[in-house]
C-alpha cells in the first residue's frame, strides 16, 4: 500500500481548508518562485522523468505532450494552457474533491505547466453543475491574485500568468479536448479534426495544450520531490499515484489516492470495505469510466490497475473509476443505461455516433426482453464495430466499447433472454 | 421533459435586460477573454442571464446576449439549445435533476426516483407547485451515490427516507444541510478512512 507520506493529495476528503493559509500549510505555493526558475526546459525534463500520464482517460506521456508547443512564439500569438475539468465520465468523481478541497495545488500546478510549455495563460474549464466546485476554484483565483502568486510577475518570478475559470453549461461532449475548445471560444461543443493539434492550433488558433486536473495537480510535487520519486511508484510506463474511484456494490464507496499497478482485489478489499456479500458475489467491473469494457470476476482476480495490464485484457485504465457490480446485478440494464448515456450526450455531428448510439440502445432494450435473434447479437456486434473508429471524436468508441464487452463477457445471458422469451411465446 | 424546447409564445417576456448589477457582472466576465474573442462570453452570459430571469432563459435574454456580443441571435440560440443546463422553458423554485445513469442506478436511484415522485407529486418530466423534476446524466457523484441535484446543491448518499427528509425540509422552506445526507465529510469511506489518517482533525466525520 502507497504510504501517506508518499500521498500527494493529502486533503482529499476536505478535513482541512480549502484556502490559501491551510493550504500553504500543506506545503502548497511553498518557493514557488524557485520552482519555475527551474526553467522551461528542466520542467519538462522532469515530467519526462516522472512517467507521468494524462489522467484523463488517455494516458498520453504529459511530459511528451508539453515539448509539442512551439518554442518560440511565431506572429507574436500567445500559448494556452487549458485544464479540462469537465468531469463527466460516469463513475468519474476525483477531479470533483481536487477542485473543492485542493484548488491551490491546481493553481499551482497551472502555473508551473504553464512555464514548462511557454503558455501566458490558462482557462480552467469546469462542468457547469459543479457550481460549488467552480466557486471554491474562484475563490481560490482570487486569494493567489491577492497574494501576487498570479498575475503579472508571479510569485516574484517575472513571469506573467492569468488564470480565469469558465464554467460549462452542460455536455459531456466537452471533456473532449476540441469540443471543450470550441466551447470555450462560444460555439457549440463539437470536436474538431485533427490535424492540426491543439498545439499547432488551439483555442483562438493559438498553440494549447488541453490537461486533465489531476495531470496538472501532481506537477508541483513532482517537481518538488523529483520525477525519479514520482517514477519509483507503480509498475514501470505506468508510473505514479492515481486517485481511484470506486463506486458501485462495494461496502464502502469512496475515492483513494493509491499507487498505480495496484492490484484491483487489493484496492476495493482494502479501501471500500470489499464487495457487498464478499468477493465471491462479484459480477463483473467496469474498471476505467464507462468507456472501458466491463471484465468478469475471473479477470478481476488478478489484474492490476494500470495502463498495460488493463489494456491486456481489452479493457482499459480510463479514469480510473471502478464501478463495482454484484451478482444481483442486471447487467444488461446496466450497459442499457450506458448507452442512453451516450445516446445523450452525442453531439450529433458524426452520422455513425448520432444513429448508432441510439440504435444500439434500441436494440439492446428489445434483447433485454429477449425479443430478438441470436444472429440479432452479431449483428450488433458488428455495428458496434462500424461506429468504432468512424467518428471524429471518441465518443463513438467510448459508446461502442461497452457493449461489446457485454457481448464478449456475457454473451450467454443475451442468448439466455432470447431462448426464455422464445419459449414463452409458443 | 424537453426544457430544450422553447417556451410557448406567451410565456416569454416582451423583453430582458440585465440588472445593472448583473450588467457590471458582465464587464468583469468579458474581461477574462480576449477583446477580440468576445463570443466566449456567451456560456457565462446565459448562465447570468438565466439567473436573473427565475432560471430560465427567454428568447428576449438570448436576444440581449446576442446584442451585447454582437453576435448573430442564431448563434446564440444555437448555443443555448446545445447545452442542457439552459432551461429554454419556465422551471419551478426547486429544481430538481435526479441522476439515472449506471453507478447511481446499481446504488438504488429508482427508490430516489419513487421518493422524489411520491413527495412532490411530480414525475420526471414534470412540474407540480415548487417542484420540477428531471432525470438527468451522470453529474459525478459516483461515490456518494445516489445522489440528486436542486438547483445549483447536491444532495448525496440518498435513499427513499433520505431523499423525503430533503424535500420535505424544502417544502418547509427550511435549508437542508447539502452534500452526504449520512454524515459523511466527503468522499471517505463512510466506514472511517483507510488513509491519510494523521491528518483527521478530532471529531471529524469519516
Amino acid at each position: 500500500m502507497l504510504k501517506d507520506d508518499d500521498r500527494i493529495f493529502t486533503n482529499l476528503y476536505g478535513w482541512q481548508g480549502a484556502d490559501l493559509a491551510a493550504s500553504r500549510a500543506r506545503g502548497i505555493w511553498d518557493d514557488t518562485k524557485a520552482l519555475i526558475a527551474l526553467g522551461r526546459e528542466k520542467i519538462v525534463e522532469e515530467v519526462k522523468t516522472s512517467g507521468l500520464r494524462g489522467r484523463g482517460g488517455a494516458g498520453f506521456p504529459t511530459g511528451m505532450k508539453w515539448s509539442f508547443m512551439p518554442k518560440e512564439s511565431r506572429d507574436g500569438r500567445p500559448s494556452y494552457l487549458v485544464i479540462n475539468a469537465d468531469e463527466s465520465e460516469p463513475g468519474t468523481c476525483k477531479d470533483r474533491d481536487i477542485l473543492r478541497y485542493e484548488p491551490h495545488m491546481l493553481l499551482e500546478g497551472a502555473l508551473l505547466a504553464g512555464v514548462g510549455m511557454g503558455a501566458s495563460a490558462c482557462y480552467i474549464y469546469i462542468r457547469g453543475e459543479f457550481y460549488n466546485e467552480g466557486s471554491a476554484v474562484d475563490r481560490a483565483i482570487a486569494e493567489a491574485y491577492e497574494a501576487g502568486l498570479l498575475g503579472r510577475n508571479a510569485c516574484g518570478s517575472g513571469y506573467d500568468y492569468d488564470i480565469y475559470l469558465h464554467r460549462g453549461a452542460g455536455a459531456y461532449i466537452c471533456g473532449e479536448e476540441t469540443a471543450l475548445l470550441e466551447s470555450l471560444e462560444g460555439k457549440k461543443g463539437q470536436p474538431r479534426n485533427k490535424p492540426p493539434f491543439p498545439a499547432q492550433a488551439g483555442l483562438y488558433g493559438c498553440p494549447t495544450t488541453v490537461n486533465n486536473v489531476e495531470t496538472i495537480a501532481v506537477v508541483p510535487d513532482i517537481l518538488r520531490r523529483g520525477g525519479a520519486w514520482f517514477a519509483g511508484i507503480g509498475r514501470a510506463r505506468n508510473s505514479g499515484t492515481k486517485v481511484f474511484c470506486i463506486s458501485g456494490h462495494v461496502a464502502q464507496p469512496c475515492n483513494v489516492e493509491e499507487a498505480m499497478s495496484i492490484p484491483l482485489k487489493e484496492l476495493i478489499e482494502r479501501h471500500a470495505g470489499g464487495v457487498r456479500g464478499g468477493w465471491d458475489n462479484l459480477l463483473g467491473i467496469i474498471p476505467g469510466g464507462s468507456s472501458v469494457p466491463v471484465i468478469p470476476k475471473d479477470i478481476c482476480d488478478t489484474v492490476l490497475m494500470d495502463f498495460d495490464s488493463l489494456k491486456e485484457v481489452q479493457t482499459g485504465l480510463g479514469t480510473a473509476a471502478v464501478i463495482v457490480m454484484d451478482k444481483s446485478t442486471d447487467i444488461v440494464e446496466a450497459i442499457i443505461r450506458l448507452s442512453h448515456f451516450y445516446m445523450h450526450e452525442s453531439c450529433g455531428q458524426c452520422t455513425p455516433c448520432r444513429e448508432g448510439t441510439g440504435w444500439m440502445w434500441r436494440v439492446l432494450r428489445r434483447m433485454a426482453k429477449g425479443r430478438a435473434s441470436i444472429e440479432e447479437i452479431d449483428t450488433l456486434y458488428q455495428v458496434t464495430k462500424q461506429i468504432e473508429g468512424h467518428t471524429i471524436c471518441a465518443l463513438g468508441d467510448a459508446a461502442a466499447w461497452p457493449v461489446q464487452g457485454l457481448i464478449r463477457h456475457f454473451r450467454p445471458e443475451l442468448e439466455r433472454r432470447i431462448l426464455d422469451y422464445r419459449r414463452q411465446a409458443a | 421533459m424537453s426544457l430544450g424546447a422553447p417556451a410557448a409564445d406567451d410565456l416569454q417576456p416582451a423583453s430582458f435586460a440585465f440588472t445593472p448589477e448583473n450588467r457590471a457582472r458582465v464587464e468583469t466576465i468579458l474581461q477574462r477573454y480576449p477583446a477580440d474573442r468576445q463570443d466566449s462570453a456567451v456560456l457565462p452570459l446565459l448562465d447570468l442571464a438565466q439567473r436573473q430571469h427565475d432560471n430560465w432563459l427567454p428568447r428576449a435574454a438570448m436576444d440581449h446576449v446576442a446584442e451585447i456580443l454582437d453576435m448573430p441571435k442564431i448563434r446564440v440560440y444555437e448555443v443555448a439549445s446545445f447545452y442542457t443546463m439552459l432551461n429554454k422553458a419556465p422551471v419551478a423554485k426547486h429544481f430538481v435533476q435526479i441522476c439515472r445513469t449506471t453507478p447511481c442506478w446499481l446504488c438504488g436511484s429508482d427508490e430516489v426516483e419513487r421518493a422524489v415522485r411520491e413527495t412532490t407529486g411530480a414525475a420526471p418530466g414534470e412540474t407540480v407547485g415548487d417542484f420540477t423534476v428531471v432525470e438527468v446524466e451522470c453529474l459525478g457523484a459516483c461515490v456518494n451515490a445516489p445522489m440528486v441535484q436542486i438547483n445549483d446543491d447536491y444532495y448525496e448518499d440518498l435513499d427513499y427516507h433520505r431523499t423525503v427528509q430533503v424535500l420535505e425540509a424544502l417544502k418547509r422552506g427550511e435549508t437542508p444541510a447539502i452534500g452526504s445526507q449520512t454524515g459523511r465529510h466527503g468522499s471517505e469511506p463512510a466506514g472511517g478512512a483507510t488513509t491519510l489518517t494523521k491528518l483527521r482533525p478530532a471529531g471529524t466525520a469519516g
